[in-house]
């Protein structure tokens, strides 16, 4: 039996650009177990409510993570809508779903292009953030922004897409399906990806509802879940099913997710096609009082705003738990017995987004 | 500046970053603006570094980490703080465990503003820091031989055996990039 090391992983490495901190406990070149340190990144934003009113609040709350920044404000604003019973209008709910799908669309990629940056195929890793761009074009077109834009509101949203606008989107998404589709070639066909996911990293099905993963994550272990399917917003109008694999492994979700930037295209082209005349904002009148759930998909998974209200334009208290969060567990349950070499795969396959974690 | 003199090498450290401003970073290098047909690199490696880019504010548990990246890159060397957060804190400003801008604990040479910053902004930072880069480079003989005398008068006041310490790479201990199994390209 061979003698325990234990390797320190991070916080600065050059896996993620986020620092989390593993230490690894390693006999030979496999991993026996992976005891995972985060705080690097607190901020500790939460306790912000009470010094920003909630009208102010949204562009902190959009600040708990640069990718998935729309659905996390959107989140913030469902729920302090649900506490004080504003109707959104129907246009506004349109447009938001437009523009989460969106960021869906963007925080895929930049995913894909990760993992290759990890399995170390750096041209496949290019590719997928160069078509990236053209997402990140559509942002700063319709918002201004390129990652934090601002734009959900409570209410409504801030800005309109006109009806060229919203024919250009689909214009570009429709352009990008070709390019798209090549780069799916290379990570599901590719011999030497296959070599680094097929296989790696498995969590059973019944591992996946035990350890409570969510997202990708768990639809790759064959885990119906999908927040969208209650269909808020206006993802009830909308014709989808969600995207499930059977495996487990890394290219089970490496799949997920590739499948779910087609689905998304298909959603925000049928959006677009749908998506009626109207207002885009109500007016917010009167204090949030009260108590509300909001539940959102975020690219990453399920997410929960929770928001209470005392009558005054301070909430009481506003908790927000993130998808990462809910993930770790069943990375660490998947890095036991891994092959060092294997590390960075497993960490990325989570999609790990520690600055949600950790707010 | 029409010529580009130097090829720096950067590395990154997220502070309390929300990610936006990390991700504009990595957009630099890649195809849309590709800074690394100037020869610009990505490096995991502190000890590889030239310029090293912070992104977000520190706090309490990341103080050791910025302070040794900084201390293990040779001289000369540039700080660049990326985004508002990481010039003062920004938005997160007030929160409990926000300690404020990245000058609270190394030296910074340029300042980037922006939430998120842009990749241009960005881009023209790290071009300011090579300017400053340069300057440094200048100094740094004269900085070197004004650190040897010291360092031998105090040992012949000490009445101890001279011994004159190379000034650069303080820190003994790697934060770690070393082991992640894949090192650098
Ligand atoms: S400056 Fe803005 S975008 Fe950049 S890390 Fe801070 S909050 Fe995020």
């Amino acid at each position: 039996m061979s003698k325990r090391t234990i390797i320190p992983f991070g916080p600065q490495h050059p896996v993620l650009p986020e620092p989390v901190h593993l230490d690894l406990v390693i006999e030979d070149e496999r991993v026996v177990e992976a005891i995972p340190s985060i705080g690097y990144i607190h901020r500790g934003l939460e306790k912000l409510v009470e010094k920003r009113e909630y009208t102010e609040m949204v562009y902190v709350i959009e600040r708990v993570c640069g990718i998935c920044s729309f659905g996390h404000g959107w989140g913030y604003c469902k729920s302090v809508e649900g506490n004080m019973e504003i109707v959104v209008p129907e246009r506004a709910e349109y447009l938001r779903c437009i523009w989460h799908e969106l960021s869906r669309i963007h925080s895929h990629l930049l995913w894909l292009g990760l993992l290759a940056d990890g399995f170390g195929f750096e041209s496949l890793f290019m590719h997928s953030w160069r078509i990236r761009e053209s997402i990140l074009d559509i942002f700063e077109k319709t918002t201004g922004g390129r990652v934090i834009f601002s734009v959900c509101k409570l209410g409504g949203v801030r800005k309109d897409i006109s009806a060229e606008g919203l024919a250009e989107i689909a214009g570009i998404l429709e352009g990008i399906k070709g390019e798209l589709t090549e780069l799916t070639e290379v990570f599901l066909e590719d011999y030497s990806v296959k070599n680094r996911l097929v296989g790696v990293g498995k969590l059973s099905y019944s591992d996946a509802v035990e350890l409570c993963t969510v997202g990708p994550m768990a639809r790759a272990s064959g885990v119906v879940q999908d927040i969208r399917l209650d269909g808020h917003g206006a993802y009830g109008k909308l014709d989808f099913a969600p995207v499930t694999e059977e495996a487990g492994d890394c290219y089970a979700r490496c799949k997920v997710r590739i499948r779910e930037v087609f689905q998304s295209i298909a959603m925000i082209t049928q959006a677009i096609a749908q998506i009626p005349e109207g207002d885009i904002a109500v007016p917010v009148k009167g204090m949030p009082q009260g108590e509300f759930v909001a539940r959102m998909e975020q690219p990453r998974g399920e997410a929960y705003y929770y928001s209470i209200g005392n009558g005054s334009k301070f909430l009481q208290r506003m908790r927000v738990r993130t998808p990462t969060n809910m993930n770790i567990p069943a990375m660490v349950k998947t890095l036991q017995g891994c092959d060092l070499a294997d590390v960075p795969m497993l960490i990325l396959t989570i999609d790990p987004c520690i600055s949600c974690t950790e707010r | 500046m029409s010529y580009v003199t130097k090829s720096p090498w950067v590395i990154h450290y997220d502070g309390s970053s929300c990610n936006g401003c990390d991700i504009e970073v990595l957009a630099c290098l890649t195809p849309m603006y590709d800074v690394e047909r100037f020869g610009i690199i990505n490096t995991g490696n502190p000890k590889h570094a030239d310029i090293f880019l912070v992104t977000g504010s520190v706090n309490e548990q990341n103080i050791p980490v910025i302070k040794q990246i900084y201390e293990q890159m040779p001289r000369p060397k540039v700080v660049v703080a990326i985004g508002i957060c990481a010039t003062s804190g920004g938005i997160f400003k007030e929160c409990y465990n926000i300690m404020g801008g990245v000058d609270t604990v190394i030296p910074v040479d340029v300042y980037v503003p922006g939430c998120a910053a842009r990749p241009e902004a960005i881009i023209d930072g790290v071009v300011k820091g090579l300017g400053v880069l340069a300057e440094k480079r200048a100094k740094l003989p004269a900085e070197i031989a004004e650190e040897k005398r010291q360092a031998s008068e105090d040992a012949f006041g000490a009445g101890a055996a001279a011994e004159t310490s190379a000034p650069e790479t303080s820190g003994p201990e790697t934060s770690g990039p070393e082991t992640s199994g894949k090192e650098e390209d």
